[in-house]
């Protein structure tokens, strides 16, 4: 026999409680557009730094784009870091602070663009920290315009026809690019369109944090994010378009787990 | 036989109305309110509050952290 319509009021009570957003994220209302993905890894890695009960212990690395304004939404220590430069930022942190949890948070336009140079030599390096980058394919906050990841043949508002790979180059699979570099020890590629995808970014991130306890070296977790805005479609659309155009050419996955290579760099078409 | 029933409670003065719980709920309970809040979005609410097992796919994938998850064991 069903239950109809269950008493409501007598579910929505403390003990019943199931899933709740985390106190470590601040009453402040997110000041991204509708549907955007950077709302979830902020809250999923808030999760992760309240279940380890190291909120005192994190400093966190916004950097310039539209997770500028991350340290308000973040109830931990954050450092606002110039355009590209938080791996360099993070690299001194820590080293001043061994003990301490450091995370980066960057888009594509600040890590793969303008601070290429400091995430390459920061993963080289091996630096204890976590790198959490995400690539939507596109300058989200300037307005759209092409990024270095944005795909072949993807419309933006530099490329109105699309990017041309004769005139405009290939985008740039930076994440594979690091898993060939000694020094990073974790690196993995998610997404966090769905449910199921959300929970494994969150294992993912989790790791990232705890091989930073172990003094493993550098963590790197792409996150392949929708910006609807930029792509002109509404939030619905665009997690089916990223499903259909992004993911084929950058596959979720892990690249490097413990040191070693697990996933060979997919050749591009 | 036991049954397991779910109810969400949402923020809704900060839903953005972006629709992704709607898509994302197995059960499909979630729809969006023709209302809009304080900023003009249509935010969600609960139209089939008997079907919600309290899985709290909505709430994971939600951008803006607005819905709250609560799950109770019903005993026939």
């Amino acid at each position: 026999m069903e239950i109809r319509n269950p008493r409501i009021q007598e579910i929505i009570s403390e003990e019943n409680l199931v899933y709740k957003k985390t106190s470590l994220m601040t009453d402040k209302a997110l000041s991204y557009c509708p549907g955007c993905g950077h709302g979830v890894v902020h809250r999923v890695i808030m999760e992760i730094i309240d279940e380890m009960g190291i909120q005192a212990d994190t400093i966190g690395v916004a950097p310039v784009g539209c997770s500028v304004l991350a340290y308000e939404f973040m109830n931990i220590d954050m450092q606002q870091a110039s355009h590209g430069r938080a791996p360099a930022v993070a690299t001194g942190i820590k080293r001043c602070w061994p003990e301490k949890y450091v995370f980066t948070y960057q888009g594509d336009g600040d890590l793969a663009a303008i601070g290429t140079a400091e995430t390459i030599h920061a993963c080289n390096r091996g630096e204890n920290i976590a790198i959490f980058f995400i690539n939507n394919g596109i300058y989200g906050m300037t307005g759209g315009q092409m990024a270095p990841t944005t795909l072949v043949g993807m419309r933006s508002s530099t490329t109105p026809y699309g990017r041309d790979a004769a005139l405009m180059g290939n985008p740039l699979k930076i994440t594979e690019l690091v898993a060939m570099l000694p020094g990073t020890y974790f690196v993995a590629r998610h997404t966090v369109h769905t449910p199921l995808a959300v929970r494994k970014f969150k294992k993912a991130a989790k790791m990232a944090f705890e091989n930073q306890k172990l003094n493993k070296g550098l963590s790197f977790i792409e996150i392949v994010s929708n910006c609807n805005s930029g792509w002109k479609m509404t939030p619905v659309q665009a997690n089916k378009w990223m499903e259909e155009n992004m993911l084929p050419f950058y596959p979720p996955g892990d690249i490097k787990m413990n040191g070693e290579i697990v996933k060979k760099a997919e050749k591009a078409e | 036989m036991a049954k397991i029933k779910g109810a969400i409670v949402i923020d809704i003065e900060k839903c953005k109305g972006c629709e992704l719980c709607l898509v994302s709920c197995p059960t499909d309970v979630i729809r969006m309110e023709k209302k809009v809040n304080g900023k003009g979005y249509h935010f969600a609410y609960m139209e089939y509050p008997d079907n919600c097992t309290g899985c709290a796919n909505c709430a994971v994938v939600c951008p803006d952290g607005v819905i709250t998850v609560y799950r109770k064991k019903f005993e026939e």
